[in-house]
């Protein structure tokens, strides 16, 4: 597999999102609109006429909203048809593999401007039918029966990383502090509230309701108090874990060649890669993500690029762990310092190694299938210095995604350059 | 003795007798379990089913307050909550199990290597009573 290119370049031209969250009043369709529009002021005119194919990102909007076959529905919606469109299908990654479609039609001479899309609608089902919902994602004859939810997927891997490398817990609890530090800078996020603010609130309404106000000093020992942050599954809590969430995102995809006739500001798609893996019990370890090793592999290997050479990444923090553990699998740290890093501050905005500045699914939120489409967003965002408040400093130019399906039984890397 | 084949529902038969089971690639003599046709190894089909001592240790674990809907439905919740993990079996394959006995109230005294043998629950009722791989402190 080494040394992969794609047939011919492929650039995103524009981008687009809706506000990630609950959104009782609007269904998928409707996210998808937002992000539409968005992406369409983005983009320079006429673009909408010269769109060939539609790749959406989804998980399961037939349990969701007991709507399958959704793509072709979504391009009708956007006066689309009778363009080909697909749904792609790849749990938590979905929204990257629907990308990866995308370019690779682009890189094969086959179309020359394809819309990506991304869109999951969660919060119309009660939490535990999102879970059965979610659970479906994971082997359901030899995982589920077990007892497994997904929170329980991510403590068990934070336990056996916990165990192997002697980390202190606390980490877990500084990814959760720095996510929501960027999130709360992105009008885009499910939660634009910090730490500190959210603790802030606890204590208020513990007064209004004559308890006893928590005597928390600070956000670390608000994370570590299970009345704060009760346990999900242990040593995962409650502030450990992304929300559940409504969302679209989109993008356009464009032959490089043609990039300027839709954009003065586009980025290069320079890297890919995506691996596949079985049940979390199968593999050989369990503090690692072996396709994100080997996804992340490729996608290097076809940018020509090192971890070293990453300006920012946006990683899959599912949970906090998950964050940790991306870390690592992509070469930004050591084998077992992925957790000091972070409590060392070396993944914040003004870090050596910027990651999730959006903030990341745990604070923008993770509509599954459109995380992956939302992670390129805020790429495209920073690479072109529109970031607003939380953009990094050093004119960054190249930036990177890391999307994780399910426990890792699919990984997709996506590498993206800024020229010029 | 009942004989099994490489058929996905023949891992839970074999609960029922209390024997693990998973398929010996008569050519690598790679282990793989659950019990499949073709070997991931070397993708030899000249494999066989093999019965396992049922005998590990925990390998990863969590305890779940926030239960998937069988185990509420098996009477778990935020104040009984269960342990599930990963156990690496002495013949070295994993597989993923709930692990009974153990003292919850503190996940942190539970101990990553600690010995484990196979044990089964069952859960359901009526028609849906099945029974499901479990391990306890050995």
């Amino acid at each position: 597999m080494k040394g992969k290119k794609w047939n011919r370049g492929v650039a995103v031209a524009g981008v687009g999102i809706s506000k990630f969250g609950a959104h009782p009043d609007e269904t998928s369709r409707d996210l998808f609109v937002d992000a539409y529009l968005e992406l369409m002021e983005s983009v320079k005119a006429n673009a909408q006429k010269r769109i060939e194919a539609f790749y959406l990102g989804n998980f399961s909007s037939d349990q969701f909203e007991k709507q399958s076959h959704l793509a072709p529905i979504l391009a009708s919606w956007v006066g689309l048809s009778p363009i080909p469109a697909v749904r792609v299908e790849g749990a938590c990654a979905s929204g990257s593999l629907a990308l990866r479609q995308g370019a690779l039609a682009i890189a094969s001479g086959l179309y020359d401007v394809v819309l990506v899309g991304g869109v999951e609608k969660m919060t119309d089902l009660a939490i535990s039918e999102v879970t059965e919902a979610l659970a479906t994602a994971a082997d359901t004859q030899f995982e589920i029966p077990a007892g497994f939810t997904f929170p329980g997927f991510y403590a068990s891997m934070a336990t056996a990383y916990l165990s192997e490398y002697q980390a202190d817990p606390a980490a877990f609890h500084q990814v959760t502090i720095k996510n929501h530090n960027n999130g709360a800078l992105n009008d885009k996020a499910q939660f634009g509230q910090t730490i500190q603010s959210l603790m802030e609130i606890k204590k208020v309404r513990a007064e209004q309701k004559g308890k006893p106000i928590p005597a928390w000093k600070d956000e670390m020992e608000f994370l570590s108090d299970p009345r704060g942050n009760p346990f999900i599954a242990w040593p995962m809590g409650l502030f450990d874990c992304s929300p559940v969430s409504d969302g679209a995102a989109v993008v356009l995809l464009v032959a490089e060649a043609l990039a300027g006739e839709f954009s003065e500001t586009p980025i290069h798609l320079i890297g890919s890669g995506q691996a596949s893996q079985g049940a979390l019990a199968e593999r050989e370890t369990l503090s690692s993500i072996p396709s994100a090793v080997e996804a992340g592999r490729q996608a290097y290997d076809m940018a020509g690029v090192e971890p070293d050479d990453v300006d920012l990444a946006e990683v899959h923090d599912c949970f906090t762990i998950a964050e940790i553990i991306a870390t690592e699998d992509l070469g930004f740290f050591d084998r077992g310092t992925g957790w000091q890093a972070v409590l060392d501050g070396k993944t914040a905005r003004d870090g050596q190694c910027p990651i999730n500045t959006s903030g990341g699914l745990k604070s923008k939120g993770h509509p599954v299938g459109a995380s992956g489409v939302g992670q390129v967003v805020e790429i495209w965002k920073q690479l072109n210095g529109l970031a607003g408040e939380r953009q990094i400093s050093g004119n960054p130019r190249v930036g990177l995604t890391h999307n994780v399906g399910g426990t890792g039984q699919t990984c997709v890397v996506n590498i993206f350059e800024k020229r010029n | 003795m009942t004989e099994f084949t490489m058929k996905t529902k023949d891992f839970r038969k074999a609960l029922h007798d209390q024997q693990l089971i998973g398929a010996r690639c008569l050519d690598c003599g790679c282990l793989s379990v659950p019990q499949r046709e073709i070997c991931p190894n070397c993708l030899s089909i000249n494999v066989e089913v093999s019965v396992l001592s049922g005998a590990g240790k925990l390998a990863a674990f969590t305890v779940i307050y926030v239960p998937s809907q069988m185990m509420a439905e098996a009477g778990y919740n935020g104040k009984n909550p269960y342990c599930v993990g990963i156990v690496e079996l002495d013949e070295g394959p994993s597989v993923s199990a709930q692990i009974l006995d153990l003292d919850l109230s503190q996940p942190e005294s539970i101990k990553i290597g600690s010995k484990l043998s196979m044990t089964t629950v069952i859960r359901n009722e009526g028609d849906n009573e099945a029974v499901f791989l479990a391990f306890k402190p050995a």
